[in-house]
C-alpha cells in the first residue's frame, strides 16, 4: 500500500491584516484619549450624578488633600513661568532661568513661597517625595494660596476654577479654601467628582 | 523567519532566482501592539465630571435688598459627624431637629422628595421625553427652567458644621440635583443651630 502522503502546508501567516488592526487601535486610542497627568497628590473624589464635563483648556485646579494641604496646578506651561514671576515679585524673590524653566515643567506643585527655590533646585525626581508635598499656606494669618489664585486670574481671565478635593477632607479646610475664592470675588467655580450612576425613578 | 520555504528544489540552474516580493508583518505586528500598550496605560479615555456651584459673594447686602426666605419654605440641612444629616422645617424659633442620614431610602432624599414633589415629579416627566427624543436639549433646558421657578417650591439652606467631611458636602449638593430642587444655598452655620443639634444628639461632637 502506498504510503498517504500529507501535503505540507505553509505555516506562515499574513500578518498584513492584523497589522492595519494593530494601527488603527492605535490611531483611535490617540485620537481620543488624553495623557493622565501627573499631580501632587492623590485624591479620592467623592461620587455625584453631575455629568457636566469640564473643559480641558484654561483650568486652574486645586487639590485638596484629605489633611487640607492645598496644592495648586494650572495647565499652560507659559502661564506657569509668568506666575511663578509674579508671585515671586511680590514676595520678593526671584528666580533663575533654570528655575522657572523647571517651574514651568512641574504640573501641580503645593510648596510655601519661602521653600519654593529650594523645592526647584532639586531634581526632578526627588520633587515627586511625601516630604515635599506640604501644600501651599492658605490660612488667614498667611494666605499664599490667594495670591496664587490671585495672580492666576490676573494672567488668564477666562481660566476656570476646578477643586479636586478628597472624600475625607474636613469640612473647615474646604471652608477656609471657599472662603478665599469669595474674597477674591470667585464665585462660580467646579468641583471634580467622579461619577455615579443617578437613581431611577422618583 | 517566520515563513518556511515549502518549495522542493525544482529551480533549474542558469534560471535566475525569483525573489519573494512577500514582506513579512510580524515585527510591525510587534511594534502597533506595544504602542497599543503604551497608550493605554499612559492615557485616560474618561474627562472628569464636575459640579458647577455659584457661591453667593461676600459684598455686604443691605437689609432690605436681602431676599427673605418663606418661613413655610424653608428647610435647614445641617451636616454632621459620621455622615449623619440634621434638619428642620420653617424657622429655629419653631421647629424641631431631627436626625436622618444620606441612604439613598430613608434618607434625606426622600424627606426633600416629599417636600418638592411637585417639581421632582414633572422634571421626571420631563427627563423620560428628553430620554425618548421626544424634545431636545434646548427645550429641556427651557421647559426645566419653567417648572423650577415654582413659588413653592422649598428653599434649602445648608450648614456644614466642623465636623463634617468633603464627601458630605458633594452628597447633599448631589441631593439638591436628585431631587431638582432649585434654590439651594451653602450658609454658615450660626451659633443657634449649633446649640439645636447639641440638644438633639449628645454624642455630635459638637464643640
Amino acid at each position: 500500500m502506498p504510503k498517504v502522503k500529507v501535503a505540507r502546508k505553509s505555516t506562515a501567516l499574513d500578518m498584513a491584516p492584523m497589522c492595519d488592526v494593530g494601527f488603527l487601535l492605535l490611531t483611535f486610542l490617540l485620537l481620543t484619549s488624553t495623557f493622565i497627568k501627573k499631580e501632587a497628590v492623590q485624591v479620592a473624589t467623592p461620587k455625584s450624578t453631575s455629568e457636566i464635563k469640564i473643559s480641558e483648556k484654561n483650568v486652574l485646579q486645586i487639590l485638596v488633600d484629605n489633611d487640607g494641604k492645598v496644592f495648586i496646578g494650572l495647565d499652560k506651561q507659559a502661564d506657569r513661568a509668568t506666575i511663578l514671576e509674579k508671585v515671586g515679585e511680590k514676595y520678593g524673590l526671584s528666580f533663575t532661568a533654570k528655575q522657572i524653566k523647571d517651574f514651568s515643567l512641574v504640573p501641580s506643585f503645593g510648596v510655601p513661597t519661602e521653600k519654593l527655590k529650594a523645592y526647584l533646585d532639586l531634581p526632578a525626581e526627588l520633587r515627586d517625595m511625601k516630604e515635599n508635598a506640604l501644600g501651599i499656606p492658605a490660612d488667614s494669618l498667611n494666605n499664599q494660596f490667594k495670591d496664587w489664585v490671585k495672580a492666576a486670574r490676573e494672567i488668564n481671565p477666562d481660566l476656570i476654577i476646578a477643586i479636586k478635593a478628597d472624600q475625607k477632607t474636613p469640612y473647615p479646610k474646604i471652608k477656609n479654601v471657599m472662603s478665599t475664592l469669595q474674597d477674591l470675588r470667585e464665585n462660580r467655580y467646579h468641583l471634580i467628582t467622579s461619577l455615579e450612576e443617578a437613581p431611577k425613578g422618583l | 523567519m517566520s515563513e518556511i520555504s515549502t518549495d522542493k528544489g525544482t529551480k533549474k540552474k542558469g534560471q535566475p532566482k525569483k525573489l519573494s516580493t512577500r514582506v513579512d508583518f510580524t515585527p510591525m505586528v510587534d511594534l502597533a501592539f506595544l504602542l497599543i500598550t503604551f497608550f493605554i496605560l499612559s492615557t485616560s479615555m474618561m474627562k472628569p465630571e464636575t459640579m458647577e456651584i455659584s457661591m453667593p459673594s461676600k459684598d455686604k447686602v443691605k437689609e432690605e435688598e436681602q431676599t427673605k426666605v418663606k418661613a413655610s419654605n424653608a428647610i435647614t440641612i445641617m451636616l454632621g459627624k459620621n455622615d449623619k444629616v440634621y434638619y428642620y422645617f420653617g424657622t429655629p424659633d419653631t421647629a424641631k431637629v431631627k436626625i436622618t442620614t444620606f441612604a439613598p431610602k430613608g434618607g434625606i432624599r426622600d424627606i426633600l422628595l416629599k417636600r418638592n414633589m411637585d417639581v421632582a415629579k414633572q422634571i421626571f416627566e420631563l427627563k423620560a421625553k428628553k430620554a425618548n427624543k421626544q424634545i431636545t436639549q434646548d427645550q429641556f433646558t427651557a421647559e426645566s427652567a419653567k417648572i423650577r421657578d415654582n413659588k413653592a417650591a422649598p428653599t434649602v439652606m445648608i450648614k456644614a458644621t466642623d465636623e463634617s467631611n468633603y464627601n458630605n458636602l458633594v452628597n447633599i449638593l448631589d441631593e439638591m440635583n436628585i431631587c431638582s430642587i432649585a434654590k439651594y444655598a451653602i450658609v454658615p452655620i450660626e451659633g443657634r443651630d449649633k446649640e439645636m443639634i447639641k440638644k438633639k444628639d449628645p454624642d455630635s461632637g459638637l464643640k
